[in-house]
């Protein structure tokens, strides 16, 4: 039972806080020999697995570490790229690690804003009037939970989907924001939140919140 | 309890059927904008959710509720995509997608030779059918106007 993440956006649909309280990161490092029998692809300055699923590795994994020493992008730690460096069979046998890739903090960016305009279409849709933006929205490995103030902040958690007292988690970070950013004479409104009693209040209410819900979700 | 709308997009973005039994608020578009809108909005969720999920998925993005509606999603392989509209008391209605799928979409439109040439679905059978099926849900009721 984990949270998995905590997204702060602002009115304008920018992202202002982000943490990352558990990562689960199922990396798979394998030996090959020449020629390799996974399709590899550049996608998005990384290189991605697009075809060749078996052992752990699947489709969209990105390539993490060559022989041990983690890899800059499309490039090998010594600048050599990484699709040519798997054809030349003399670099064989490689170790290399899989995984899903990390998301850039330009992604996660881009992700909030996109959920910032998914809130908003989701109530426009609405077959019902007065309806809310999503607040809930889930998948078979998370559950993503938002809720919007008045002023339309929007606080959004990640969380696992049997984690229970999210709603109650949510209230609590929106007292936090508002004891500890809100009331810092240095903080500006709308600005990405940089301050220290904030992070830390906020750990220690994730943690409550997780022992919480385990305890909820056991019995 | 009450099941709100139904569409069915094609693998392309197209709305091969869309009825309506108890909507209450219009979106304020036309028909033709408001299934693109909707073919977007679900195509965006499931790229958002690829790319935001912690662990590899399986299923990938089920549901999504507000705070007076559920919607319902559930994909074929093929990419038929169908979506439900319900209210909040109805938790799990992926199995109705799939019955709905599996016993009235493939045998009313699949297995009919004259159906299965056009894109949009004709067929007064599975119109009847699909809606005998939703009244008869156990979570359908029609609310007193």
């Amino acid at each position: 039972m984990v949270i998995f993440s905590v997204y702060v956006v602002n009115k304008a649909g920018g992202l202002i806080y982000q943490y990352d309280n558990y990562v689960p990161r199922a990396e798979v490092e394998k030996t090959f020999s020449h020629p390799l029998d996974l399709v590899l692809k550049h996608h998005d300055e990384k290189v991605v697995v697009s075809f060749g699923q078996r052992d752990g590795i699947r489709v969209g994994h990105a390539v993490l570490s060559i022989n041990g020493v983690d890899v800059v992008g499309k490039n090998t730690a010594e600048g050599k790229d990484i699709l040519e460096y798997l054809k030349d069979p003399s670099n064989y046998p490689v170790s290399i690690r899989f995984g899903r890739a990390r998301l850039s903090s330009n992604e996660k960016l881009m992700l909030a804003s996109m959920f910032h305009s998914l809130f908003a279409i989701g109530s426009q849709l609405s077959p019902e009037v007065g309806s809310s933006g999503i607040e809930m929205l889930e998948t078979d490995v998370f559950k993503l939970h938002c809720f919007q103030t008045l002023t339309g902040i929007k606080f959004i958690v990640l969380a696992d989907p049997r984690q229970s007292g999210i709603d109650a988690l949510l209230r609590k970070i929106y007292e936090i924001y508002s004891d500890f950013a809100l009331k810092n004479p240095f903080y500006s409104l709308e600005m990405p939140i940089r301050c220290e009693l904030f992070d830390q209040n906020l750990k220690n209410a994730l943690e409550v919140a997780e022992k919480a819900g385990n305890f909820g979700a056991g019995s | 309890m009450t099941v709100h709308n139904l569409y069915i997009f094609d693998r392309n973005g197209n709305c091969l059927y869309y009825n309506e039994w108890n909507r209450k608020k219009q979106a304020g578009i036309s028909k033709d904008e408001e299934y693109k809108l909707m073919y977007g909005m679900l195509f965006s969720i499931r790229s958002f959710v690829s790319k935001m999920s912690p662990l590899d998925m399986k299923e990938g993005f089920l549901s999504f509720q507000t705070s007076r509606y559920r919607l319902h999603y559930y994909e074929t392989p093929s990419g038929l995509k169908f979506v439900m509209n319900t209210d909040l008391s109805v938790s799990n209605a992926r199995e109705t997608l799939q019955h709905i799928y599996s016993n009235l979409y493939v045998e009313l439109i699949v297995k009919n030779p004259v159906c299965s040439s056009t894109p949009s679905l004709d067929s007064e059978l599975f119109s009847s059918r699909l809606d005998a099926f939703i009244r008869a849900l156990p979570y359908y009721s029609p609310r007193a106007a």
